[in-house]
């Protein structure tokens, strides 16, 4: 057996995955979404282009998503900034590891729960119950947009941490001390050395959450009771209970090509920004 | 600085104490801490949907996760030594495995294996020999394992891909230089050293398995896992047990997270 034919054995069963669970059933929502909708629900060939001028019918969830998504990301980006900070350039490095890892366990832990003590937590008898004591009476909490940020910053604030961290922790620290020899206050250095060299950490945590935030299902149908939807609800919705499926097809297509778009558009920016700061990178 | 990261760190954590504290709450009534007791872990694991459910979790996670530990690092050992096309087209599909919404998945692989099944069933019909009904394929255990698998395989794929770039080649050489056989350089210099990769990648592969929603909601058929037993129980409204369940989810994810993790850090040093 010669070294190509073992190779290519080896990578048989992946190929073979990859191609019946993913590159089919790709295939198949791309079909049904021309096809038209069967008399009991299900799937009938055709092709048309009704579903996609449809969609408008579903504009709530992707206005909801296309808002609550970069809101959430950026009140992320925010509050894991300055964590990162901290765990890269100003804890002790005995300490660093061990908090590194509480960070990151949450966010493998099941999501599903998480959530679900959000509800307890915003719930008729959680801070609105604390609230009513303090003569603030009647606020409610669960089911509002605020709760679905509280359970997006919830969620994904270990992933943005993470990147971020690394871009910092790989910054050349006599950088920041030549900047403060030369007479530079520390939020000149920040601003000047920090920052920049910090933003390719930033970029990828942003997208990370970002694409992840577009197809969120289980925070606002947890924490949004129905009032505060997303894509994600509103496919879940076609698929079992209108059983609509060819123009569930649709929009699911019509998700990932938003995806797509905004993605391909954000590289773009990005990779602009960075050639801006050659000079800066190569300090 | 220090006070802003250690608030974080209570955002983090405080809303997972509360569910664990209030699982041991003796009261029927879920938000209100009434004396110590265990007994809604006992009522959880003497449920049998709890019991059934789990059941279902653990063998998808198991399953799934052996193959994609398997069959994911085959094909990062073969993706090693590749280039050209078929490297570039299986890049790409790593990427869109990781990268497309769950949800997406969820719903592209039911009508992907609806539709596929509604033409194989007659044709199993057709060709069966003999009495009796021929057997129909259906969405189960099998097709949820099947769809797990795809994101794990990616996952494990990735992982002893990196272990791989960072292990150092001059082992492999010099053991080629001495004669060895490919298969006894392999078993005996690459294998242990991207085994911590492997296990890592395994144990991350189960615990995602075992804490997903949004594909199993999909793709599961009649089955129930741990994960849409408390979806569903929760949308009928907050009890003790689901705080117990969550609790004992919480601390198994927990445990096989720090193993993993331990695996990736031993791996790291030698």
């Amino acid at each position: 057996m010669t070294p190509k034919l073992i190779n290519r054995l080896l990578l048989a069963p992946a190929g073979v995955w990859f191609t019946t669970m993913l590159v089919l059933p790709l295939i198949v929502v791309l079909v049904f979404s021309f096809g038209e909708r069967g008399q009991s629900g299900g799937y009938v060939p055709a092709f048309t282009f009704d579903h996609y001028l449809n969609l408008p019918a579903r504009w709530k969830a992707f206005q909801n998503t296309l808002t609550l998504a970069p809101i959430g990301t950026v009140i992320v980006l925010l509050i894991a900034y300055p964590l990162a900070y901290y765990l890269a350039l100003i804890v002790s490095p005995k300490w660093r590891t061990l908090l590194l890892i509480l960070v990151i366990v949450p966010f493998w832990t099941s999501i599903l729960i998480r959530s679900y003590a959000w509800i307890f937590i915003l719930g008729g008898r959680g801070i609105p119950a604390v609230l009513d004591m303090l003569g603030l009476e009647g606020i409610r909490l669960i089911n509002t947009p605020f709760a679905v940020l509280v359970g997006i910053v919830y969620g994904y604030l270990p992933l943005m941490v993470f990147p971020i961290f690394v871009s910092l922790e790989r910054l050349d620290k006599r950088l920041l001390e030549a900047s403060a020899d030369l007479g530079s206050p520390p939020w000149r250095s920040f601003l000047q050395i920090t920052l920049p060299m910090s933003l390719p950490g930033v970029a990828t945590g942003c997208m990370l959450v970002f694409i992840l935030l577009m197809g969120e299902f289980l925070i606002p149908a947890m924490l949004g009771g129905g009032k505060v939807f997303f894509v994600g609800n509103a496919l879940v919705d076609l698929f079992l209970q209108s059983r609509n499926w060819p123009f569930g097809a649709a929009v699911a297509v019509a998700l990932v090509v938003v995806m797509l778009i905004t993605v391909t558009i954000y590289m773009r920016v990005i990779k602009h920004w960075g050639n801006g700061r050659d000079d800066v990178s190569l300090m | 600085m220090r006070i802003y990261s250690l608030a974080v760190y209570l955002f983090l954590y405080i809303p997972i104490g509360i569910i664990a504290l209030f699982s041991f709450s003796a009261g029927r009534n879920a938000s209100e801490f009434t004396g110590f007791s265990v007994k809604w872990y006992g009522a959880a694991l003497s449920n049998p949907f709890v019991i059934d459910a789990l059941k279902t979790s653990f063998s998808v996670a198991l399953s799934s996760a052996i193959l994609a530990a398997v069959f994911g690092t085959m094909a990062a050992l073969a993706l090693q030594g590749m280039s050209g096309r078929i490297k570039v087209a299986f890049d790409a599909l790593i990427y869109i495995a990781v990268m497309i919404p769950g949800i997406v998945i969820g719903i592209s692989t039911l009508i992907a294996i609806v539709t596929v099944f509604g033409w194989l069933n007659p044709v199993l019909t057709a060709i069966w020999p003999g009495g009796g009904p021929a057997p129909q394929l259906s969405m189960g255990l099998g097709t949820l394992i099947a769809a797990h698998s795809l994101f794990n395989m990616a996952l494990v794929i990735i992982i002893v891909r990196a272990r791989i770039s960072g292990m150092d080649r001059s082992f492999t050489e010099a053991s080629a230089d001495l004669y060895a056989t490919p298969f006894g350089t392999f078993r005996q210099i690459t294998l242990p050293l991207i085994l911590p990769g492997i296990l890592a990648g395994f144990l991350l592969s189960f615990t995602f398995s075992f804490d997903d929603f949004i594909i199993a909601f999909f793709v599961a058929g009649s089955n129930t896992t741990l994960p849409i037993y408390v979806f569903s129980s929760i949308r009928r409204g907050v009890t003790p047990e689901i705080n117990a369940i969550g609790t004992m989810v919480l601390a198994l994810s927990l445990i096989l997270l720090v193993t993993a993790q331990a695996f990736l850090q031993r791996g790291r040093k030698t």
